[in-house]
């Protein structure tokens, strides 16, 4: 097939089955390979492109691996203390309504030391989006135990396994603040299969189209991979995610149009 | 018809945010300056300009959404007493290094700790000094009447947006509580244009907005700290403020501002009636600090007297200022005790005409 097409037929538009969406800098990630922020990254630009909504669209980057996310999706964004996005954009939302808001976050950043500003911008039912990257580790401080990190997994701060006696439990902040009356969607994702990241790009264009609705606020977990802090191979890191973090973190709907989902 | 009305400080600074036409108040409660909130809560400023009023989960989520709004370009300010400030300072060194206006009110109170809900002046170091981490100022304003705490409103923010730069209004829970007269100006209309480096959604026609107080090259991050401090040099040179009470025959001077100053000024008239030649020097500005007059008044002058109530914290900068070239010492009271007028005058006769107290 493909051997038969000369250059100039190759890049004839009618042949073009995928191109990056404008809303995506040209700046080269700084995301390690095999690492799901990139993909995550990617979704969102897709859909601001696909909804029309760049000059619309103000967006939170935190402290963690993608604190520099506005150095890649071509919006107005700004870059938050360590936890505090969601207070940043009830504040951004409030003072402009009619813009799409959201926030970008990692596991220790809004399940840790972002918990009250998760948890009561959840409650109060700001019309926003969270997404929010759960790779079970600190990955840009070099792999510490995480609020989310899984009861025996190792991490630098805990090189002999999680002890749950010691260290405490593992946090499910997505299922928590699912039972709050002021989030209206709450989904968990991932982006490590082709088929997980269809799945996860239509929760994102649901978050997105929420706000419109002015209904609450809308929380999409993606669960990844941090193969450098995990020390393994993208590869083996997907498989132990598969066989690790999803019996943990199963993924799905959660709350659908502010009503909770029975369990299954 | 303007008219003068009676109202608590805190009062006064809320009313004054609302004519000042500022886009959003977020706070948190704290004693003593709750009423800021409840004022507004109660006045509907979202039926009165539009303005967006909000009580945070926490002082630190409050300072954060102003972070926030500050960065959409929007008028924007925060109030809380010193334990709430000390919450509030990661978010302050945040928005000085992503160089946002913005507007906070420290009524302040009596620590370390939770301390006392009682009246102090011992939040100067954290105010002035910046009080965060990194290098960084405050504009630092410190009324001394109910007017002023209206009055600095509208000067906080404009010094704010002329400088990219967070101002405070440094208060004590004396002026937050007590009732004053005070006349308001007229209601200015809400900002309808906002700066150009505003995260205002990226049209099609400009390069994205980006807040950010991050640079991981050390040499850029420099470059941006040079830039900082030439602004800082520059408020040293365009924004000092401060009155003279009494001091053009001067031998003894007292330097005080807010509440103390108060005070002060009828010490000054003590002292005179004993035949003491005194005078009042009061810094409006406490970042930038009316460095130059104190330096040129210091060698016509026997003694100077600082009074705040704390331990002393600004007397350090009136001893800069006047760099040995004249007797300096502090007199103070701490936890929520005032000082009379009497023990001030006392305490300078003390110190620098009988040498009983060697300060």
């Amino acid at each position: 097939m493909a051997e038969n097409l000369k250059t100039q037929d190759i890049i004839k538009a009618e042949n073009l089955v995928y191109s990056k969406t404008p809303v995506l800098t040209d700046n080269v990630m700084h995301y390690c390979p095999g690492c799901g922020h990139g993909t995550a990254h990617r979704l969102i630009a897709e859909v601001i492109e696909e909804m029309d909504i760049q000059a619309d669209t103000i967006g939170i980057a935190p402290v963690g691996c993608s604190v520099l996310m506005y150095n890649y999706l071509d919006i107005d964004m700004q870059q938050a203390a360590h936890g505090r996005a969601p207070a940043i954009a009830t504040a951004v939302k409030r003072l402009m309504p009619a813009k799409y808001v959201f926030t970008y976050q990692g596991d220790g950043d809004l399940a840790a030391i972002g918990t009250a500003e998760t948890i009561h911008a959840c409650n109060r039912g700001e019309n926003i989006a969270i997404f929010f990257v759960n790779n079970g580790i600190y990955g840009m401080t070099g792999g510490q135990m995480a609020p989310t990190t899984l009861p025996n997994m190792k991490s630098s701060t805990s090189p002999y396994g999680r002890d749950v006696e010691l260290m405490g439990n593992p946090l499910k902040i997505t299922e928590l603040v699912a039972q709050l009356p002021g989030t209206w969607y709450v989904t968990r994702q991932a982006v490590h299969t082709p088929s997980a990241v269809r799945k996860a790009k239509k929760a994102v264009r649901r978050a997105f189209e929420n706000q419109k609705l002015k209904k609450g606020l809308s929380l999409i977990e993606i669960v990844s991979n941090c193969n450098s802090g995990w020390k393994m191979s993208p590869v083996q890191a997907n498989a132990w995610m598969e066989e690790n973090m999803l019996p943990f973190y199963p993924l799905g709907d959660i709350k659908l149009e502010g009503n909770l989902l029975a369990k299954e | 018809m303007k008219e003068y009305v009676l109202m608590k400080g805190n009062e006064a600074i809320a009313e004054a945010a609302i004519l000042a036409g500022a886009d959003a108040y977020f706070g948190y409660p704290i004693t003593p300056q709750s009423e800021v909130l409840e004022y507004l809560m109660a006045e509907k400023p979202h039926e009165r300009t539009g303005m967006v009023v909000l009580q945070a989960e926490s002082e630190v989520a409050a300072i954060n959404m102003v972070y926030g709004g500050a960065g959409c370009g929007r008028k924007v300010f925060t109030s809380s007493s010193s334990p709430g400030i000390s919450l509030k300072q990661e978010g302050l060194s945040y928005i000085a290094g992503a160089e946002l206006p913005c507007l906070v009110v420290n009524v302040v109170r009596a620590g370390p700790g939770l301390g006392t809900i009682q009246t102090a002046q011992s939040d100067y170091f954290q105010s002035v000094k910046g009080g965060g981490h990194g290098d960084y100022r405050l504009i630092v304003l410190a009324p001394a009447s109910v007017q002023e705490m209206a009055d600095f409103v509208g000067l906080g923010f404009d010094l704010a947006f002329k400088y990219r730069n967070p101002a405070m209004i440094l208060t004590d829970g004396a002026l937050g509580q007590m009732m004053e007269k005070v006349m308001f100006s007229e209601q200015q209309p809400r900002m309808t244009e906002f700066p150009e480096w505003a995260t205002t959604g990226k049209s099609p026609g400009r390069e994205r907005n980006i807040i950010t107080s991050l640079d991981l090259d050390s040499a850029q991050q420099e470059k941006f700290n040079l830039k900082l401090q030439a602004k800082y040099r520059k408020m040293e040179e365009e924004e000092v403020r401060y009155e003279l009470i009494d001091c053009q025959d001067a031998e003894y001077l007292l330097v005080a501002y807010g509440t103390s100053a108060r005070i002060c000024q009828k010490s000054v008239q003590l002292a005179r009636e004993k035949g003491i030649k005194v005078g009042l020097l009061r810094p409006i500005t406490l970042f930038p600090f009316p460095k130059k007059p104190l330096k040129d008044m210091a060698p016509n002058l026997k003694g100077i007297l600082s009074v705040e109530m704390s331990a002393g914290q600004m007397v350090e900068d009136v001893l800069l200022a006047v760099n040995g070239r004249v007797r300096v010492e502090h007199f103070g009271r701490m936890g929520g005790m005032i000082p009379s007028p009497d023990e001030i005058t006392g305490a300078l006769e003390n110190i620098f005409i009988k040498g009983t107290d060697h300060g």
